[in-house]
């Protein structure tokens, strides 16, 4: 009984010794899921996401979109100092590859908040929002952003499930033209000066107050017009390097 | 006349270029002077040339046109902008001839006659040879011109003085092309060649004095001037010198940014993507055998050194790293610290974790980073930047423990050393 119960031991310990010999074998997995998680300590596990955090989802958002955002960060179009120090030496291939294993990654996102706005200024950004306002040449927002405003393939993001104080700051840097610094003409940079600094405060409460669904639209989801003002965003110009 | 143009002159062509890898062997170096190479041979060998040295890491803004200059870099005397060195006529070196831009390269003279500031490295480009400041000239000829003009250097009185300038050159630069040592292999020869003249590692690895000359050619390491890390020495046992290592990982580490037990991170990282992953294997060998001839041996006399009793109080702040250590960093660098072959580096015994200065330890914790992408290691695994996460008292923990865990011995260090060590360019 005990020289069995013994062997049973001396057995179940031999893989833990194997694993252990050869620290390569040691269950760390060849895979791009080990290789981000340098990604993950910010964008967070859908799991482990806090709601009051500043770092935006990516799970889920269109490859291209992503993609350009990596190397923007990279070449100093989008200014944000950790993406830029941790993108120094990355390959294009490399990032189109992490965009790619982002963009297909199930989304989860916390219960909305609701907005703590009047009745008078949700209206407003109701119809900034699927409307837009033609006197100030500005397009409705799911003209561009997808009618669920989940973003349009392959390089229009989706403008859910994003914490409130993200929204603000990008709001603050296309203002400002702090956000993507050499690609003129930034067809949201343009769009953001022209909004007030009200609506701005309302949209970005207002946003986080949609829960997230639905997937983002086709490429073709977008009027011809849009995607001319919008054409240095689509056409993701390839750098040197 | 002259001093009426100081100020406009300021901005031109001060810098220049880069440099070279010629010298394919002393063999070579006396053909060079008998059959001039085709034009497009001496191109291509130009644009290696210019990989080797670099040209483009310092001629060329983050995600701008490359050899446009406009770059900035920051020094205690002032803020010098990288020049165009494109063949644009009116912006760049255009209207420059291959004597002038010889000048530049080893005289450290503008076309006018002026002379450079050495953030422009000619006090080791000095030592390229004739053929190959040529070739690398060529090869800037046949880039497509690119009208830019680059902001004018601000540097900080009295250090814009031509006459210091002068009294400078007059000490701390001597000029003169590389002469092989003929006790020496070849190999060595070309590998000294590369790393003091072309490749210019001096300019970083070593440290300067407050003039801003370097101390000498030896390579002892040093804070790297217009960055934020430390160069290690490239002779110390005790930081990144050789002398112990196959000629294989140090030829592996340079050529594809890790080995087994090493990794390369900051400013080094750049220069393994920009530049040294290009190189030929048999030129980034001569460079292993040239380093790991120049590395101290380790002094068994002194070494090992014995650790002291540690004061209760230090073993408490140490038992507070090791809790960070716990919870942050062991489930990729291991409960002893052995790290993972090739994806993540071990902390027992890793150099860059001991050595006397903490700062590129530190600015791993805080930044994070991934090793450069290169073809030998398309897909590296990455550090996260915990700057957000961890407070300066626990990463001063943290990084104390790991400098005296597993037989390592280091200094501790404080939250105020974690504070100086940040900043970065971008």
């Amino acid at each position: 009984m005990s020289m069995k119960f013994f062997a049973f031991i001396l057995l179940a310990m031999i893989p833990g010794l194997t694993s252990a010999a050869g620290p390569a074998s040691s269950g760390l997995s060849d895979t791009l899921e080990e290789r981000v998680k340098p990604c993950i300590i910010c964008h967070r596990d859908a799991d482990r996401i806090d709601r009051d955090a500043y770092f935006p989802r990516i799970a889920g958002k269109p490859a291209g979109y992503l993609f350009n955002q990596l190397r923007n960060f990279r070449d100093g179009r989008r200014y944000y100092q950790p993406m830029a120090i941790l993108l120094e030496n990355m390959s294009d291939d490399y990032m189109r590859e992490i965009a790619e294993y982002f963009a297909a990654q199930p989304y989860a996102y916390l219960e909305p908040v609701a907005p703590a706005l009047t009745p008078d200024e949700i209206k407003s950004v109701e119809t900034l929002m699927y409307s837009g306002d033609p006197e100030r040449d500005l397009p409705a927002c799911g003209a561009c952003h997808g009618k669920t405003l989940m973003g349009v393939q392959p390089a229009i993001p989706g403008l859910l499930g994003l914490p409130h104080a993200y929204l603000a700051a990008q709001f603050g840097g296309w203002r400002n033209g702090g956000i993507m610094r050499g690609q003129i003409p930034d067809c949201m940079s343009e769009i953001a000066k022209k909004l007030t600094q009200e609506e701005v405060n309302a949209l970005v409460q207002w946003l986080p107050g949609l829960p997230v669904s639905g997937q983002s639209a086709a490429a073709d989801a977008l009027t011809p017009e849009l995607a001319q003002r919008c054409r240095t965003i689509l056409s993701g110009k390839e750098v040197t390097r | 006349m002259r001093n009426s143009n100081t100020t406009r002159l300021a901005g031109i062509g001060r810098i220049i270029v880069c440099v070279i890898g010629g010298l394919l062997s002393l063999a070579h170096m006396a053909s060079a002077q008998t059959p001039a190479d085709s034009d497009t041979d001496q191109v291509r060998r130009g644009e290696y040339l210019a990989r080797a040295g670099n040209c483009m890491g310092c001629h060329t803004t983050r995600g701008g046109e490359p050899y446009a200059g406009g770059r900035k870099l920051n020094t205690p005397f002032g803020q010098f902008v990288t020049p165009n060195i494109t063949p644009d006529k009116e912006t760049g070196i255009g209207g420059w001839s291959d004597e002038d831009f010889w000048q530049a390269l080893h005289y450290g003279k503008s076309k006018d006659g002026r002379n450079l500031y050495p953030a422009f490295p000619y006090t080791e480009y000095t030592k390229i040879t004739r053929p190959d400041a040529d070739a690398i000239f060529a090869y800037l000829r046949s880039l497509p011109p690119v009208a830019q003009t680059n902001p004018p250097h601000k540097i900080s009185p009295p250090y814009d003085n031509q006459t210091l300038l002068y009294l400078w050159r007059k000490w701390y630069f001597n000029e003169g092309v590389y002469q092989p040592d003929k006790s020496k292999s070849d190999e060595w020869n070309r590998g000294n060649y590369l790393v003091q003249g072309l490749g210019h590692c001096n300019a970083c690895h070593t440290p300067r004095n407050v003039w801003g000359a370097s101390q000498d050619d030896k390579l002892t390491g040093g804070k790297i001037m217009g960055s934020y890390w430390y160069a290690p020495s490239l002779i110390s046992p005790r930081e990144a010198g050789v002398s112990e290592w196959p000629v294989e990982d140090i030829v592996e580490l340079l050529s594809t940014g890790i080995n087994g037990h090493a990794v390369t991170s900051g400013s080094m990282a750049t220069i393994v993507r920009q530049s040294l992953q290009y190189l030929s294997d048999d030129d980034i060998r001569s460079i292993a055998v040239y380093l790991q001839s120049l590395g101290e041996k380790k002094d068994n006399a002194k070494a090992p050194r014995k650790a002291r009793k540690m004061p209760e109080q230090v073993r408490q702040y140490l038992a507070l790293g090791q809790e960070v250590y716990e919870k942050h960093c062991q489930d990729c660098h291991g409960q002893s610290g052995e790290g993972v072959p090739k994806i993540y580096p071990p902390l027992a015994g890793n150099r860059s974790v001991t050595m006397s200065s903490p700062l590129n330890t530190i600015r791993s914790v805080l930044y994070g980073g991934y090793p450069p992408a290169t073809a030998g290691n398309p897909r590296p695994y990455g550090m996260p930047p915990y700057q957000h996460f961890i407070r300066d008292t626990e990463i001063a923990q943290v990084v104390s423990y790991i400098r005296n865990a597993w037989g390592n011995l280091g200094s501790l260090v404080s939250p105020e050393d974690v504070d100086n060590s940040r900043g970065s360019e971008f």
